[in-house]
């Protein structure tokens, strides 16, 4: 199926442009020309098909769902919430104060805050089609795993003495008036036509790609020139056993960049391809988009500092022992294949 | 005079809605006020979850999207 997209790679960089497939820069260049066009065509035709059978949930809808939900289901709930939820990061914050208006606990909030940078239905038609439905599997349990364990983590700390007052009041009168006025949270709730979800998909799809084009680009880029001019073999031969510093490494440097989960994946696709170690690769990818400084200037509203440090340190750890424990299993987890 | 607040914490589609209000307001010659919100507990109090969202004379009247051309002509 997506042999064409080779095709047009070769024809373009190859047939039209006359450099050949041997150098370094004919080969990158074609890896580019090939992962852009291939990950355009399906992220239009994926959003577009997601989009519209997204377009009856709201955010209101999900947040009636939690309210007076048990901490245990709560926290898959609140992780599973944020996989389909869209990542328009500038939403998390209003998102977060509805929740915590609503009584919603905090670790069921940040459950779903967690996870939704990290996973959305994007990203895992991405991952299936570059890197197969194994792979993406892991990368939403594990992904999952870490929003659940988190918020757990937090509710056990307490965190929410740590919440900016104005916040922890709203949490305390949601509590108290136990859950959500049914009437008014009601009120989004007629079913939509086709044609209004179309109108609603097509909307998303504009400008789902519209705010992520350029990620892929520079996400190929790095692929490409990792493709082409890094000496093959080098990642595979001083990372490829997956060193014990070489994941907390990763997930240092993970932090100062930044990508939208999309982005991100076509990184992975040729980090992986080039030979280093899926723990390492997955500590690398999360890190870069989960511990991202404008989300946290923006929790900053609502978060106190030290909050705000825990959670910090807490994704650390996190993707550190996700890279750990997943080199140390890459060899049963190859061989089962 | 109606007055329009446009609620969002400042990320592109915020300010893109409240610079279409005010130019659909132009368009039609009606005076308007427009007023930004941006601080989380102002925005928190109308029970808003999703930006931008657009509040007419103190009553939401959108919410998630930047809303259209048509749909804001509807509330001037």
């Amino acid at each position: 199926m997506f042999q064409i997209f080779s095709d047009f790679a070769s024809w373009l960089i190859y047939g039209l442009l006359g450099l050949s497939a041997e150098t370094k820069l004919g080969d990158a260049l074609h890896f580019f020309v090939e992962d852009v066009t291939k990950i355009f065509a399906l992220l239009l035709v994926m959003i577009y098909l997601i989009a519209l059978m997204r377009a009856s949930l709201n955010v209101e809808r999900v947040r009636d769902y939690l309210a007076g939900k048990h901490r245990g289901v709560g926290y898959l709930m609140g992780a599973g919430f944020g996989v389909v939820t869209p990542f328009c990061s500038c939403s998390s914050i209003p998102v977060f104060l509805g929740f915590t208006s609503a009584g919603i606990p905090l670790g069921i909030t940040m459950s779903f805050l967690i996870t939704s940078p990290l996973i959305n239905e994007v990203a895992i038609l991405l991952l299936m089609s570059l890197l197969g439905l194994k792979f993406t599997i892991l990368y939403v349990v594990v992904g999952m795993s870490v929003g659940m364990l988190g918020g757990l983590f937090l509710d056990t700390i307490k965190a929410e003495r740590w919440l900016q007052s104005f916040a922890a009041e709203a949490l305390k009168r949601g509590q108290q008036k136990g859950g959500v006025d049914k009437v008014v949270a009601g009120a989004n709730a007629e079913p939509l036509s086709l044609p209004q979800r179309h109108q609603f998909a097509k909307t998303e799809m504009l400008d789902i790609f519209g705010r992520v084009w350029k990620w892929v680009i520079i996400g190929v880029g790095l692929g490409a020139a990792l493709h082409g001019f890094v000496p093959d073999g080098w990642i595979e031969a001083n990372l490829g056993d997956g060193q014990w510093w070489s994941v907390p490494a990763a997930v240092l440097l993970g932090i100062p960049l930044y990508s939208n989960a999309t982005g991100v994946i076509p990184v992975m696709e040729s980090l992986i391809i080039n030979g280093l170690p899926i723990g390492t690769t997955l500590a690398f990818c999360m890190s870069t988009v989960a511990a991202s400084f404008p989300e946290f200037i923006l929790l900053k509203q609502v978060m106190q500092w030290r909050l705000l440090a825990i959670l910090f340190c807490l994704l650390l750890v996190a993707f550190t022992l996700v890279g750990w424990i997943f080199n140390a299993f890459t060899p049963m987890l190859l061989s089962s294949q | 005079m109606k007055i329009i607040k446009v609620l969002g914490s400042g990320c592109k589609k915020c300010l893109e809605t409240a610079e279409l209000v005010q130019a659909v307001a132009d368009e039609k010659g009606v005076a308007i006020k427009i007023e930004k919100v941006t601080e989380m507990a102002q925005i928190m109090a109308y029970e808003v979850m999703s930006t931008p969202a657009v509040v007419v004379d103190e009553k939401v009247v959108h919410k998630g999207s930047k809303p259209t051309k048509d749909q804001i002509a509807e509330w001037i």
